[in-house]
């Protein structure tokens, strides 16, 4: 809403030298969102010049300008060039002088043209920022509306400060000058001259027939006629200059009046051409298959559900929405039918949502309009018709109001200090109420029901004192029952009041006090562990990043996921920032590729990245979220089901390496990131909340199929928990990436989930350890943690650990096989070990590789 | 062992002279003094301590002597032998001392060479600080609450007092779940959060939940359709907007400095009522700026306040809505938006930097904001 600051003046007493940045700051407190204020940049000499003499000069190019001499309330004359025609002498106009800016940032100079120097100019509408007023040429002012000299910034009240104020939606009284000024008349604790305070000239009677069939949601309709207009009148100056400074565009009498009487009062209004209505006005919903051709031209199919204004013809109008260009006041229209209704704020907020269509009259409907306001609104609507276009205000008037009256809500006399927790006294209570149009009676403690608790904080308030409303002498624990005003239908719960109320003490003036929370267990198990994950990866030298979840088939295409993957299962929104991107990500690869991508389009070849994430998978079975009423708390199978319809969505830690680890350097080669690194990191994610997992060797897009480890937790049956290794060569390609690019995806809650609840210290012997390597021959595709297993399974409880240390392949063992040797250290707890203890126990490990393996001990 | 030699003049036997015992005595310590590195000490050692040298073989000769000479030649001989060893040794010091110092001072390296084991990584400082929050909090006795982010339509409004055609509802921006009707959306806000503490705890609730949320804006230098936002909720008996206050200026300090303090601004939230805004106290220029153009403040454009997030007294509706006695309990709940918190904490001025995952924006806070 925007709010020109002399407009704003015409209601309220404000201080003379106020500011529009004052005023707004003043606003902001009692809770306006003021976004900006527009101050003018207008600045003079500006001055009313009476035309002394003028001489026509045909130009070269056609032209014909009028060498003028001007009274400016000087001794002598000023000349000035002008290109308009459209004033004779002795007519007052509008100078600009040498020196002054005009709005738009234009300097004004004393200047060479058409052969003489110019000292100023004379001003159009259109140059004083006024809009274009019709006349194709410069403002002439009424005669005798002032005196050469006099400054014509002032008269016409050109340097305005607009204020632009962001309503929100409890606040639907603000989007007019009324509602504005009201606040502003509160916050300078000066009188509201309330513009919609009017004197009512109809009968209420024989207006033009209307019926209301849906009286919920139309509950009040009012018309009045004006007869005999000139529609092609112009709308006055002052009324355009408000206009535009609001916002709006003037456009014609009938639609401007319209227009105006909006912005001051905020009902909106609608204008029919009389000639043009046929039979009764009737307010129903519309039938299937019904269309009307709205104002801006479109024709629109309507819904059972779009409650419409119509007449014999049909619909005329969709209703609070916009109106229908059948029944449009043209140039010709003589006869107007004014319009002022009330609509149910919901049934506008759904047409304007079915239609897509945000008209100045729903957006302030959306948000419930003054029910008794109404008939002021067309009264003055019909005023200024008769005023600026010269019609007849008819006595006719149709009145339908079957608006309920604002219900009275009884709350605790304290209330709005208790909920501050600050000492408001019942005066000032009362006296703020009062202020938002609230009235007030009270009634005696007797009839208070719940005693309030004592509460663990004791509120801040000690004493509020007593006051008096009406003849009642009111306490803390008394009752006060309030009545809101009509154009607040947002007042309704006690907390509303306490609002009204504290806003308008001062949420600076409530004290400020720490509340003692009982005490708290600080992070959860799963929180700390996460916060340990990625300080490790940290350490280990990776970044992490952000990147959105949003993905699509290109992403799974790139990662070279075949057509019946999991991962293409996807949770789909409805309205994406992206078509190609509807889906939330399944796996965290999809998005922190492309992530890899950019960076290694900017130039970073060596990357090692890591994103913690939710990924959304889901559930075999899609069922829709109920929508259980909110009076009470849902029942627990009610909360249960919100929760089962959700996919799952697990965190996932992803990780991307690529290029070098160790670049090359004065220390020798380089080493790049390999699968190593990568299986190495997802052991060491494991390791860092505990869990020792189970790798193995599997083939899974996006990964090479010989360098893909799979990850799994609670034993050989147990759950997979993630993936890491090489990425396909294709998967580099597709996302730009070097070669031999690494990966891991590891569901984070699962790993932590696996981790143990605690650990228990074991002793550990201080008696000398006994070392033996062994070298072991094996098939080629026997996996080195599987004969690992085999020789920690055999070797038995003295066994301290086994490390593998060496790897090799070559003719000396033959093809198809390699050599895995294996660094073995015993011990054992109370004593020194016998040199049979240990070969026996060597035995007996390498035995079961023998059998589980085939293996074949290498000597030498 | 020979038996004594009466016949023996030790006057003959020149090495015991003392004169000779001395010459060689000198001799060997004037070669220990003059070898000039620990292979010339050892030679020397060889010449003057060795099986064959003077001394050892001048103590071969006592036994030779009449018993009653012995004793005097032999002290003459232990004295000398003595002095030599000594000579040695501290000879031999001397010369290690050098050796170790020369060995060390061509070990030499320069210290400031790169080396090849990777440098430390980094955290996003979008993390960084939800952890600070986080911790803020705890330390207050709260706990980290958190919630899915596709979420029920139900949870994130209706649970919230968004009624279905209220114009608030629109104002949000919300990316819904296909579907259509499906009850489920991308949270618009991290409040769902705050409805499932209540549905699945007991006051007193004291509670502060981060999270990622979502919007249907355009990424542009200030807004992003995927955001940060950290919000609090505390359900306890006796609670006021003097709590909320008094949580809001522990925070404020908490997060950037003493002395700072914040301000309430009333507005209008569906959850909340009163709502407020939340305004932080420059803490840059700590209000200095406002009104002086000789002291103009980036940081809060000289206004001396920085808008920082919403908040109010909850609506008792929503605690209806979620099953807490309005008769016993009242609450408070505030939020602020994380990206917009780096920004003007930390002069971030473009939103993209904070979401496109950049590398170099991370790494410029390693680990700490």
């Amino acid at each position: 809403m925007r709010v020109p600051l002399s407009w704003l003046r015409e209601y309220v007493d404000l201080p003379a030298d106020v500011t529009g940045r004052q005023v707004a700051e003043q606003l902001i407190r009692a809770g306006l969102e003021v976004e900006t204020v527009e101050e003018s940049d207008l600045t003079g000499p500006l001055v009313v010049g009476k035309v002394l003499t003028y001489e026509n000069e045909p130009q070269k190019n056609g032209k014909t300008i009028r060498w003028c001499s001007l009274d400016i309330g000087k001794d002598e004359p000023q000349w000035v060039v002008c290109g308009a025609h459209n004033f004779e002498v002795g007519d007052l106009v509008v100078v600009v002088l040498p020196g002054a800016v005009l709005p738009g940032g234009f300097a004004i100079s004393a200047r060479k043209t058409y052969g003489h120097v110019s000292n100023g100019m004379i001003c159009s509408s259109a140059e004083l920022g006024l809009g274009d007023d019709g006349t194709h040429g410069i403002v002439v002012l009424e005669p005798g509306e002032a005196t050469p000299g006099d400054d014509a910034i002032e008269l016409l009240a050109l340097r305005d400060d607009v204020l632009d104020i962001a309503v929100t939606p409890d606040r639907g009284y603000c989007l007019s000058i009324r509602g504005v000024a009201r606040e502003a008349a509160t916050a300078y604790g000066v009188s509201l001259r309330d513009p919609a305070d009017l004197t009512l000239t109809g009968s209420g009677e024989n207006g033009y027939p209307v019926r209301v069939d849906d009286a919920k949601a139309c509950s009040v309709f009012v018309t009045r006629t004006v007869t005999g207009i000139d529609a092609t009148a112009l709308s006055p100056r002052w009324m355009q200059k408000r206009l535009l400074a609001a916002g709006m565009r003037p456009i014609s009498i009938g639609v401007d009046v319209a227009n105006y009487v909006m912005l001051e009062l905020g009902q909106p209004i609608h204008t029919y051409d009389k000639a043009r209505l046929s039979g009764e006005i009737v307010v129903r919903r519309a039938n299937a298959g019904e269309k009307l051709m709205t104002l801006d031209d479109q024709t629109r199919e309507l819904d059972a559900e779009d409650l419409l204004i119509t007449d014999d013809s049909g619909p005329i109008g969709v209703a609070g929405v916009m109106g229908g260009a059948s029944t449009e006041i043209s140039d010709a229209t003589t006869d107007v039918v004014i319009e002022a209704a009330h609509f149910d704020p919901i049934v506008i907020a759904r047409a304007s949502r079915r239609h897509k269509l945000s008209s100045e009259a729903s957006r302030r409907f959306e948000r419930e309009v003054d029910p008794n306001l109404p008939r002021y609104a067309a009264q003055r609507v019909a005023d200024l018709l008769a005023e600026y276009a010269g019609g007849t205000i008819l006595p006719d008037e149709t009145v339908v109001d079957t608006h309920p009256k604002p219900a009275p809500v009884t709350i605790r006399a304290d209330h709005a200090a208790r909920v501050a927790g600050a000492v408001i006294t019942l005066d000032e209570t009362v006296r703020h109420l009062a202020s938002v149009g609230c009235t007030i009676e009270a009634a005696a403690a007797d009839a208070v029901a719940a005693p309030l608790a004592a509460g663990a904080h004791a509120p801040v308030l000690a004493e509020v004192g007593v006051t008096t409303v009406g003849s009642t002498h009111v306490e803390g624990d008394d009752l006060l029952t309030v009545t809101p005003p009509s154009w607040r239908p947002d007042l309704r719960d006690p907390n509303d009041f306490a609002e009204e109320v504290i806003r308008l003490f001062g949420f600076d003036n409530v004290p400020s006090v720490l509340p003692a929370a009982p005490g708290g267990q600080g992070l959860t198990v799963s929180q700390r562990r996460r916060r340990r994950v990625a300080t490790a990866l940290v350490g280990a030298g990776l970044t992490e990043v952000v990147s959105y979840p949003f993905t699509g088939a290109a992403d799974f295409d790139a990662m070279g996921l075949p057509a019946d993957d999991v991962r293409r299962t996807t949770i789909k929104l409805v309205n994406p920032i992206s078509d190609e991107e509807p889906s939330m990500q399944t796996t965290l690869l999809a998005t922190l590729l492309r992530t890899a991508e950019r960076n290694v389009g900017r130039g970073a070849n060596d990357l090692a990245i890591f994103q913690t994430g939710l990924v959304f998978l889901p559930k075999a079975e899609t069922k829709a979220a109920p929508l259980p009423s909110v009076a009470h708390r849902p029942s627990d199978a009610e909360v249960q089901s919100l929760y089962d319809a959700l996919p799952d969505q697990p965190l996932h830690v992803g990780v991307v390496l690529t290029g070098a680890l160790a670049p090359t350097g004065w220390w020798g080669k380089g080493r790049p990131a390999g699968w190593a690194d990568a299986v190495q990191i997802a052991r060491l994610i494991a390791s860092v909340v505990g869990v020792e997992p189970i790798v193995k060797n599997v083939e899974l897009a996006p990964w090479h199929p010989g360098r893909c480890a799979e990850f799994s937790v609670g034993g050989p049956d147990g759950m997979v928990v993630g993936h890491a290794g090489e990425l396909h060569p294709k998967v580099c390609q597709a996302f730009g990436l070097p070669a031999r690019s690494s990966a891991v995806e590891l569901d984070l809650d699962a790993l932590i989930a696996a981790g143990p609840e605690s650990i228990a210290a074991q002793p550990f012997s201080s008696y000398p350890v006994a070392k033996e390597d062994v070298a072991l021959i094996v098939p080629a595709e026997v996996a080195a943690a599987d004969v690992q297993a085999a020789l920690t399974e055999g070797a038995g409880e003295l066994l301290e650990s086994v490390r593998l240390f060496d790897v090799y392949t070559g003719e000396q063992i033959g093809e198809g096989k390699k050599s895995l040797a294996f660094a073995l250290r015993f011990r054992a707890p109370d004593r020194t070990l016998k040199e049979n203890e240990v070969a026996d126990a060597r035995q007996a490990a390498v035995q079961v590789t023998v059998d589980r393996f085939g293996a074949v001990q290498r000597v030498g | 062992m020979s038996g004594p030699n009466t016949d023996y003049d030790p006057v003959e036997v020149t090495p015991l002279h003392a004169e000779e015992v001395e010459r060689t005595r000198d001799e060997a310590l004037t070669a220990f003094t003059e070898a000039a590195d620990l292979a010339a000490l050892q030679e020397a050692k060889t010449v003057h301590l060795g099986d064959k040298s003077p001394i050892v073989l001048a103590n071969r000769e006592i036994g030779a002597l009449p018993p009653q000479a012995r004793k005097e030649a032999g002290q003459r001989i232990g004295a000398a032998r003595k002095a030599i060893n000594e000579g040695f040794a501290s000879r031999l010091a001397v010369l290690e001392a050098e050796h170790e110092e020369r060995m060390l001072a061509t070990e030499r390296v320069d210290v400031t060479l790169p080396w090849h084991t990777p440098q430390l990584g980094a955290r996003h400082p979008l993390s960084l600080i939800s952890e600070q929050v986080a911790d803020v909090f705890t330390a207050l006795g709260w706990d980290v609450a958190e919630g899915p982010e596709v979420e029920a339509e139900w949870l994130n409004f209706d649970a919230l007092n968004f009624q279905p055609d209220h114009p608030a509802r629109q104002m949000q921006d919300t990316f819904f779940v296909e579907p259509a009707g499906s009850g489920k959306v991308l949270r618009t806000h991290t409040s769902p959060v705050q409805a499932r503490s209540m549905l699945s705890r007991k006051p007193p609730i004291y509670v502060i939940c981060p999270g990622r949320v979502f919007r249907t804006d355009e990424l542009d230098a200030t807004h992003t359709p995927v955001f940060y936002q950290v919000e609090g909720l505390v359900v306890d008996e006796g609670i006021t907007l003097a709590h909320l206050k008094g949580t809001l200026d522990h925070f404020v300090v908490s997060m950037f400095g003493e002395g700072l303090e914040a301000r309430l601004r009333p507005n209008f939230f569906p959850f909340t009522e009163p709502s407020a805004e939340v305004d932080l106290k420059c803490f840059v220029c700590r209000g200095a700026s406002v009104g002086n153009p000789d002291r103009p403040c980036r940081t809060c454009g000289s206004e001396g306040w920085i808008e920082w997030g919403g908040c109010g007294v909850v609506n008792p509706r929503v605690l209806q809505a979620n099953g807490i006695d309005t008769d016993r309990y009242s609450g408070f709940a505030f939020g602020m938006g994380l990206e917009r918190t780096l920004m003007f904490r930390n002069g971030v001025e473009d939103m993209r930097d904070m979401v496109e995952g950049d590398v170099r924006f991370s790494r410029q806070f390693g680990m700490e904001i």
